[in-house]
């Protein structure tokens, strides 16, 4: 399966994704998937098209959004980045791990760094900050500013 | 034999955050049965130093040498992986000959790598012999890496659009007489893996995943590799010089220790002959392009083959000097799933080489620093100079005198 092929089967599937499959490079997938619509095309991405690998999952802070982005890969080869944007207010994601066990650490960094709640992630230890990290904080957010004097850092 | 049936209960053992076999910070929440192990947990994130938004503040040559400093080990994997990201979305292509240093280093570093692990695990099993050889072997490739670069470890060699250093004739003929060197070294290792009792008794049968379980939780590099998932991003997904060069990867299917000590023995081989190949047909020209200050919008999801696996770097531009987003995934993180799974059912024992074995880089896995005082929870802010100040007490309560030392080193220039 190439890099085309990939795209026409998800846009046969999904018709919604039409003009939404972007293929940036060689190797290289990115997918733009509403909320309502991302369960559908994540568990058809990985059952069905045997994107068996997830390589991580990002989340960043666009300012007027969130974004998610899974990194899913076939057999090493090619990259299908699937991207979904969450509003600022409520951001809310079901877990993917249910699908992919690997998922966990990735989906425990969306919930600490970017304060995304990520529906149905098992109880466990939170990663990466510590234990005693005040609530509320979430470092990524671009409205977070470390409180860094030249006498060290502070309040981190 | 193990003497779990005397025991009705479990004990819970936490081992860590200061790990007695790692030197760096992690910790594991073990339920025992006697020996034998029947559960485990793991706590990350001791090693948070918030790069990734460090990142957002700087602009992108400075976040290269940040990256670089995400790992003390693969320092040029992140940096090259990130350069490669920045590089994409700018749209430009590095010179033919940066690519072909950027992987001689990476080779280089992939050897030292290897080798350093190989000592720990000969150090785990109480083989401390192994430890000694290996880590005498691999003061070549550093010695090596610090006449290309100049440096040991942080070894500085990238820019965002090549590299910094081009490589000499002499340099050359350095590099190819050290690989001869430690080849023959290796062969006799790899003959000591295939004969020594205490290796083969000590590592085979022990910390097995099987391979569903590899591709399940995604396990990358030699610990996959072992596992007979034949991945490798430098075959599957090219960068730099790698389509243009002729080597294996590397697999076996034993799935234990054992066969992830094999994978990174035959990958030594292979780097020393991609070594080779590089030195001959490494092109002429330039070693580096110059790109603008700021990078257009755009983003880009870069890979690399580090020593332990892939790594992942995720860049978004905003068209200005500084990144809006950059995320690292590094292979420890990718593979520190499996580690519940081959300590299940296995003994206590066992546990320093199976942790070893993925060969963990928590550094790169956590990429903060956050003083607090347990104890009385307020906020406690420490600054150099205290940390200066108090470990110039510290050794003047042991004795040594920083100021007469200073001065007999002044003298003796």
């Amino acid at each position: 399966m190439n890099e085309e092929n990939i795209k026409q089967e998800l846009e046969n599937k999904f018709s919604y994704l039409k003009d939404a499959v972007i293929i940036k490079r060689k190797g290289r997938i990115f997918v733009a998937v509403e909320l309502d619509k991302f369960d559908e095309v994540f568990a058809y991405a990985v059952k069905q098209m045997r994107f068996l690998a997830l390589s991580a999952i990002t989340g960043l802070d666009r300012g007027d959004a969130f974004e998610v982005i899974y990194h899913l890969n076939q057999e090493g080869r090619i990259l299908l980045n699937l991207s979904v944007s969450l509003n600022r207010e409520n951001p809310q994601i079901n877990s993917v791990c249910p699908i992919c066990p690997s998922a966990d650490l990735y989906e425990r960094e969306l919930e600490d760094l970017l304060g995304i709640k990520v529906n149905g992630l098992a109880a466990g230890h939170r990663y990466p900050l510590t234990d005693d990290w005040p609530q509320g904080e979430y470092p990524l957010r671009k409205d977070w500013k470390a409180k860094i004097s030249n006498q060290g850092v502070q309040n981190a | 034999m193990h003497n779990s049936e005397h025991y009705s209960e479990d004990v819970k053992i936490p081992m860590g955050p200061q790990h007695p076999s790692l030197k760096e910070p992690e910790s594991f929440l073990i339920s025992l049965r006697g020996e034998k192990i029947t559960a485990s947990s793991v706590r990350l994130g001791y090693n948070h130093r918030g790069i990734e938004k460090a990142c957002e503040d700087r602009t992108y040559t400075q976040g290269l040498y940040l990256i670089e400093r995400i790992c003390g080990i693969c320092s040029h994997s992140h940096s090259t992986c990130f350069s490669q990201a920045v590089e994409e979305i700018a749209g430009v292509e590095i010179p033919a000959r940066a690519k072909y240093l950027r992987t001689l280093i990476g080779e280089l570093e992939r050897i030292h790598s290897h080798l350093l692990w190989l000592g720990v695990a000969g150090h785990e099993i109480g083989f401390d012999t192994l430890l000694m050889y290996t880590w005498r072997d691999r003061e070549v490739v550093m010695d090596l890496l610090a006449a290309l670069t100049g440096n040991r470890v942080n070894y500085g060699i990238n820019t965002i659009g090549g590299v910094r250093r081009d490589i000499s004739s002499k340099q050359k003929e350095e590099v190819l007489k050290g690989v001869a060197i430690l080849e023959t070294q290796t062969k006799y290792y790899i003959d000591l893996a295939k004969n020594e009792t205490t290796l083969l008794k000590r590592l085979q049968g022990v910390g097995v995943l099987s391979h569903e379980d590899a591709v399940r939780l995604d396990a990358v590099g030699p610990t996959a590799r072992a596992c007979g998932v034949k991945r490798d991003v430098r075959k599957d997904d090219p960068y730099a010089a790698y389509a243009e060069l002729d080597f294996k990867v590397i697999s076996v299917n034993s799935c234990d220790v054992y066969g992830r000590t094999l994978v990174r023995l035959g990958e030594l081989m292979e780097s020393y002959s991609l070594i080779r190949q590089i030195i001959s047909k490494i092109p002429e020209g330039a070693i580096a392009v110059k790109l603008p200050r700021k990078i257009p919008a755009g983003q880009a999801v870069s890979r690399y083959e580090a020593p332990r696996g892939e790594d992942l770097h995720y860049v978004r531009a905003n068209g200005t000097e500084k990144p809006d987003r950059v995320k690292v995934r590094a292979p420890t993180l990718a593979n520190i799933q499996s580690v519940s799974k081959m300590l299940e059912d296995r003994y206590l024992a066992d546990m320093p080489i199976v942790i070893a074995a993925i060969d963990p880089c928590f550094s790169c896995t956590d990429r903060l620093i956050a003083i607090r005082d347990s104890r009385n929870k307020e906020k406690n802010t420490v600054t150099w100079e205290t940390i200066r100040l108090k470990g110039i007490e510290w050794y003047k309560g042991q004795g040594i005198d920083f100021k007469s030392l200073n001065k007999k080193l002044t003298e003796s220039f």
